[in-house]
C-alpha cells in the first residue's frame, strides 16, 4: 500500500492526462457524429455518400494506426509536426466519431414515421422538426450506445503511451521500470481506470435518466443511486462496439 | 520527402508477413474468446461462482486491453512467447465482450422452450444442447462477428509486447529506414482491405439471422 500512497500525486497526474484526452476526443467524436449521422439520413446522395465513406474508412483503420499515421507519416508528407496529445486525440476522435456516426443514423432513422408526418401536418421547417421533435427522441435512444463508446475511447487513450505522452499507463510503466515491483504499478493503473469507467458510466446514466424524463418514460423502479451502477437491461443484442 | 513506389515495393513483403501474423494472432484469440466466453455466460447463472465472474469481467472491460497486455507480459515467465501472451490476453479481453452476447442471447430463448424441455424431462445437458444454446447461438452469429472485426483492429496493440505482426513490422521498418510514411499507409489501407468487406458481409449474416 505504501507504493500507492507515496506515488499518489504520479498516478494522479497521468489520471489528469487520461482524462482530458479522453474528455477532447469525447468532444470531436461527439460533434462528428452528430454532423455526419446527420447527413446520413438526408435524401441528398452527395450528403450520404460522405457520411458512408467517412465511416467506413474511420471505423475500419485502427486508432493506433491513424494515431501512427498522424505523428510519423504526416511529418514526412508536410512540414509539419502534429503534437502527440493532439494526434491521440484526433485519431481517437475521428475514429470513435466513426462508430457514433452510426448510432446517431440508426437513432434518427428509429423515430416511428408518424412523428415526422405530424411535423409536416403541422407546417414546421426542417431545423424545428429536427430540434423539437426528432433529437429529443433519438437522443435517448442514442445514449446507452454513446455510453459504451466512451468507455471503449476512455481506454483506448492507453495507446498514446506508446508516443510519449505521460498518461496513466506511462507512469505505470516508468514506475515498474524504476522500481521493479510489477504487479503494484500496473495494479494501481488498473484500478484508476476502473474508478474512471465507473465515474463515466454514472454520468452517462444521468444523462440518460435526463432524457427520459423529459420525453416522460422514467420507469418507477430506476432511481437511487444503486440503479446507477447496475448494469442495463440487455435489449439490443450486442450493444457493444463493432 | 514524397510517395517512393520503389520503397513501397520492397517492404510489401515483410508487412505481408506480418500481415500473416495478424491474421493468426486474431484468429486464435477469438477461439479462444468464443469458447471462453460460452464458459463465462453459463457460469455466470451459478450463484456465488456467477457474481464473482460478473465482477472479474467487468474489471478486464472496464480496463484498457494494452495495460492488461504489458502487465501479463512481463508477469509471464520467459518460456511463454510474446505470441502466447498476446493470444491469451486478447482471447481473456474478448470473452469478456462475448459472454455478454452468449447471455443476451440465452435471455432470448423463449420461456415456453424451457418449459417444454421441464416438460419433456430432458436432462440439463439435453436441455442446453439441444434446444437453448442452439437458438441462442444463432441469434448472436452476427454480434459474435461484430467482435471477430474488433479483434482484428485491436492486433496492433501486440506490437507493444514486441509480436513481429503488421504494426510491429510498419515500424521496424519505419525505425530502420527512416521513413514512416509508405508503411504506415500501408498498414492502413491493409486494415481497410480486411474490415470494409467484412462489415459487408457481418451486414448480409444480420439480415440472414437476427430477424429469426
Amino acid at each position: 500500500m505504501d507504493f500507492f500512497i507515496d506515488r499518489l500525486p504520479l498516478y494522479l497526474s497521468g489520471a489528469g492526462t487520461t482524462l482530458v484526452i479522453t474528455l477532447l476526443g469525447a468532444a470531436l467524436a461527439f460533434v462528428l457524429a452528430m454532423v455526419v449521422g446527420m447527413l446520413g439520413t438526408l435524401r441528398n446522395r452527395a450528403a450520404r455518400a460522405v457520411a458512408t465513406g467517412y465511416t467506413e474508412t474511420f471505423r475500419g483503420v485502427a486508432a493506433l494506426v491513424l494515431m501512427y499515421w498522424m505523428a510519423f507519416a504526416i511529418p514526412q508528407l508536410t512540414p509539419y509536426e502534429i503534437d502527440p496529445v493532439f494526434a491521440a486525440v484526433l485519431a481517437l476522435g475521428l475514429n470513435v466519431g466513426a462508430y457514433g456516426a452510426e448510432v446517431v443514423r440508426a437513432a434518427i432513422n428509429a423515430v416511428p414515421r408518424a412523428q415526422i408526418e405530424a411535423t409536416i401536418a403541422l407546417n414546421m421547417s426542417w431545423w424545428r422538426r429536427t430540434r423539437s421533435v426528432v433529437l429529443p427522441q433519438a437522443w435517448a435512444q442514442m445514449l446507452p450506445t454513446f455510453g459504451n463508446l466512451v468507455i471503449e475511447l476512455m481506454k483506448a487513450t492507453a495507446i498514446v503511451s506508446l508516443i510519449g505522452v505521460a498518461d496513466l499507463t506511462r507512469v505505470a510503466q516508468e514506475q515498474r521500470a524504476a522500481t521493479g515491483e510489477t504487479i503494484a504499478a500496473f495494479t494501481g493503473a488498473l484500478v484508476v481506470y476502473f474508478v474512471i469507467a465507473q465515474l463515466l458510466i454514472v454520468g452517462m446514466r444521468l444523462l440518460e435518466r435526463r432524457a427520459n424524463r423529459r420525453l416522460g418514460r422514467l420507469p418507477a423502479s430506476d432511481t437511487g443511486l444503486w440503479a446507477l451502477l447496475r448494469p442495463p437491461p440487455a435489449t439490443a443484442i450486442g450493444g457493444g462496439r463493432r | 520527402m514524397t510517395w517512393d513506389w520503389e520503397f513501397t515495393g520492397k517492404i510489401i513483403p515483410d508487412l505481408l508477413d506480418g500481415l500473416v501474423v495478424t491474421v493468426q494472432a486474431t484468429l486464435l484469440g477469438y477461439v479462444l474468446a468464443l469458447v471462453l466466453g460460452l464458459a463465462v455466460a453459463l457460469a455466470r447463472r451459478v450463484p456465488v461462482l456467477g457474481t464473482a465472474v460478473f465482477a472479474v469481467m467487468e474489471f478486464i472491460r472496464c480496463t484498457p486491453l494494452l495495460v492488461q497486455l504489458v502487465f501479463v507480459f512481463y508477469l509471464a515467465p520467459s518460456y511463454v512467447s510474446a505470441f502466447t501472451v498476446g493470444v491469451a490476453v486478447l482471447g481473456v479481453h474478448y470473452a469478456a465482450y462475448t459472454a455478454e452476447v452468449y447471455r443476451s442471447g440465452i435471455e432470448g430463448v423463449p420461456p415456453g422452450q424451457w418449459e417444454a424441455c421441464r416438460a419433456l424431462s430432458l436432462p440439463p445437458h439435453r436441455t442446453w444442447g439441444a434446444v437453448v444454446l442452439p437458438q441462442a447461438i444463432r441469434r448472436v452469429i452476427p454480434a459474435l462477428g461484430n467482435y471477430l472485426i474488433a479483434m482484428f483492429k485491436d492486433t496492433p496493440l501486440l506490437f507493444a509486447i514486441t509480436v513481429g505482426e503488421l504494426m510491429y513490422q510498419a515500424s521496424r521498418i519505419g525505425g530502420v529506414y527512416f521513413r514512416y510514411l509508405e508503411a504506415m499507409t500501408l498498414v492502413g489501407l491493409f486494415f481497410l482491405l480486411v474490415s470494409v468487406p467484412s462489415a459487408v458481409l457481418i451486414r448480409r449474416l444480420e439480415r440472414r439471422y437476427a430477424a429469426v
